[in-house]
């Protein structure tokens, strides 16, 4: 990777696997669980020989052992639920999640029991887990590989939910989900793993605050909301935006639950105008929360309606071409910020 | 605590007063819901032997999680009877603050991580506790109980896979009442029995008469020593019976006949270990009587408290969600 000068780049995928190793390193009750996290078992030939699809836990097993960094049977619900159990009892397990949609498999453990202990248990259990989970469409892989649906998580009160969207904030967010006492998912989308970013990221470890945005860029005409991914949407389609003499501000939400209200407010207020971009299926999606947000809560300091970028109601299709259709573009988003601008 | 280690005068008539406890809070219980200030119970009255031989063996470090039939289990791990009973009637006061109730009860001063409402649903989070004793390397264990209805539940299989691969100190406890609701037993578990499947995942797989507390002490405390030694599960099947309909408002005879319930209750696991007391020579009549009367005061001072009680205040709807959520 070329090295901008003064800048500490790493990939998305680098990045996760530094704050996964810098927090084992801290806090020795911190373990992992998944498959083929670390690959090959307990054969004493193979170690080491996967780190997960994504190569985020790549090397960790050498660092901390087969005790805290634990290859599992393919049972999601019964590494999930040993996730709870054990979070409940003074370790801090991250488990991985390896696609999102593989919660259709273990949401009993994430949605009965993570999200509802602490409250069942009237605020005496504490559930510190952090579930680490590969969200995303345009990969080629198609609808149960492919899905978001953060929206889900964030709908259960006892869940936070958060969505990184540059190697620098997932590292933060990582350290923060980690060390937080409640359960958290990270939601690592895909298509940020393959792209070069120039943004530093401080070789020590750091945490960015859960329920705080970030005004990824600051503008005047227009507000663009981006997570995850279609915070690099929004980043691109404000370049263009700017091309063509508009001023616009990307608000990256960091975090579904808590949401930073606030940040979205203040922005809207000074803009007047809101495009929400998200790649989740549209109905009780995030941008529908957002919108009615706003609608609720600055009308009067519209222009325009607010307006939803979304995929439309379908699952994410097999075929590049099609799957191509089904992703928020860049030229969607220019083309509904100069809607709401007109 | 109880962490009795042998079958001796005290630890016998510590189960026996154990048992003879949870069937007085089971009888009282049932009249609170029939009042009226609770919508309806599980009843464990005929399944007290099962958690008594366990946790007669295990200290309050160790862990018990439980089903949405678990009074008997809160109250063999020693949870406390006034707390209880507050947590049922949804008092401030509660184990769980009101916040939990008749199928939520915990206290994880007491080692009780939690009756759970979704059958099978603790049995993945009881092998997770194991896994945290290993890895901090303690030498607690972890014990869970399910019906026969769970033992179909595929999280069961997972999770005695996982254990087994991992040798975690996990005892899996199915208290094989025979009915999941209505459904019989014979017609939903393949093979016709629970233990058995222990060895498709190498692990001892025991049945014991679960009508017995002591019997079940034995059993438990092989199980128990295997696990604290790092040698892994066992899965225990106990054959015991519900007395009571599935929640109380439903009348068993709709689904199965009184020839059966009088047989079980014919074994009576309280009636069985007065005789053994008598018997041996461990307790007189009077002892008996006596051990029946300081379990009735003990409920009947956990009603008064539970009864004066106050509800939860208002603000209490949205406190505990989250540790912190700014």
């Amino acid at each position: 990777m070329v090295q901008t000068q003064g800048v500490r780049q790493l990939s998305y995928i680098q990045a996760v696997n530094e704050a996964l190793r810098l927090e084992m390193r801290r806090d020795s009750t911190v373990i992992i669980m998944g498959e083929d996290i670390a690959g090959g078992g307990e054969r004493d030939d193979f170690q080491d020989a996967w780190g997960g699809p994504m190569r985020l836990t790549k090397g960790l097993v050498g660092e901390f052992g087969r005790e805290r960094i634990r290859d599992t049977p393919i049972a999601e619900s019964g590494f999930m639920g040993a996730g709870v159990g054990a979070a409940a009892t003074g370790l801090r397990p991250i488990v991985d999640l390896m696609y999102v949609g593989f919660l259709g498999v273990c949401g009993d453990q994430i949605l009965n029991n993570a999200s509802k202990i602490h409250y069942m248990f009237g605020g005496k259990v504490n559930v510190p887990l952090t579930i680490m989970t590969g969200t995303g469409a345009g990969t080629n892989s198609a609808a149960q590989h492919s899905e978001t649906v953060y929206s889900v998580f964030t709908h259960y009160p006892g869940l936070k939910v958060v969505v990184p969207s540059n190697p620098y904030n997932v590292k933060g967010l990582y350290a923060a989900a980690i060390r937080d006492d409640d359960p958290v998912i990270i939601c690592n989308n895909r298509q940020l793993m393959g792209v070069r970013f120039d943004v530093d990221v401080p070789e020590g470890d750091y945490t960015i605050p859960i329920g705080k945005a970030d005004i990824a860029r600051e503008g005047t005409d227009v507000t663009l909301v981006g997570m995850s991914y279609t915070t690099r949407v929004c980043l691109q389609a404000a370049q263009e935006l700017e091309a063509l003499g508009y001023s616009a501000e990307v608000v990256d939400l960091l975090s579904l639950s808590p949401m930073d209200d606030e940040a979205i407010l203040e922005s809207v207020r000074k803009t007047r105008k809101i495009v929400i971009v998200d790649e989740d299926y549209p109905r009780c999606s995030i941008a529908s929360d957002v919108a009615a947000l706003v609608a609720e809560q600055a009308f009067d300091y519209l222009d325009a309606p607010p307006k939803r970028v979304n995929p439309p109601h379908t699952l994410v299709p097999y075929s590049m071409p099609l799957e191509a259709l089904f992703v928020p573009t860049k030229e969607q988003v220019v083309a509904a910020a100069l809607e709401v601008m007109q | 605590m109880a962490g009795y280690t042998e079958l001796t005068k005290e630890s016998v008539l510590w189960m026996y007063e154990t048992m003879v406890t949870i069937r007085r809070f089971e009888e009282q219980a049932r009249r609170e819901a029939d009042a009226g200030k609770l919508r309806g119970i599980h009843s464990s009255i005929g399944q007290e032997a099962v958690p008594t031989g366990i946790c007669a063996l295990l200290r309050d470090d160790d862990y018990v999680l439980g089903t949405h039939r678990s009074h008997h289990h809160c109250i063999a791990k020693g949870v406390n009877l006034k707390e209880m009973m507050a947590e049922l009637l949804g008092k401030a006061t509660g184990t769980n603050k009101g916040k939990g109730g008749t199928m939520h009860i915990a206290d994880i001063r007491k080692g009780m991580l939690g009756a759970n409402g979704v059958v099978g649903s603790n049995i993945p989070v009881a092998t997770g506790v194991a896994l945290s004793a290993k890895v901090r390397g303690t030498d607690q264990v972890s014990v869970v109980f399910f019906g026969d209805g769970a033992s179909s539940q595929g999280s069961l299989h997972e999770s005695m896979n996982l254990a087994s691969i991992w040798k975690l100190p996990v005892l899996f406890v199915c208290e094989n009442n025979r009915y999941a609701e209505s459904t019989p037993f014979e017609y939903s578990v393949a093979g016709g029995s629970v233990a058995n499947r222990a060895a498709g995942y190498a692990m001892p797989g025991v049945v014991v008469d679960g009508q017995s507390a002591l019997e079940m002490f034995e059993v438990a405390k092989e199980a128990i020593a295997r696990a604290r030694a790092g040698e892994g599960p066992t899965l225990i099947e106990a054959q015991t019976y519900r007395y009571m309909g599935h929640m109380g408002a439903d009348d068993p005879l709709g689904y199965r006949t009184q020839e059966e319930e009088d047989y079980y209750e014919g074994r009576d696991c309280i009636k069985r270990m007065e005789e053994h007391l008598l018997d041996s020579g461990l307790a007189t009549e009077s002892d008996l009587k006596a051990i029946d009367e300081k379990a009735l005061a003990a409920i009947a001072e956990a009603t008064k408290f539970a009864d004066e009680s106050p509800f939860p205040d208002p603000s209490e709807l949205t406190t505990d969600v989250y540790v912190s959520y700014p």
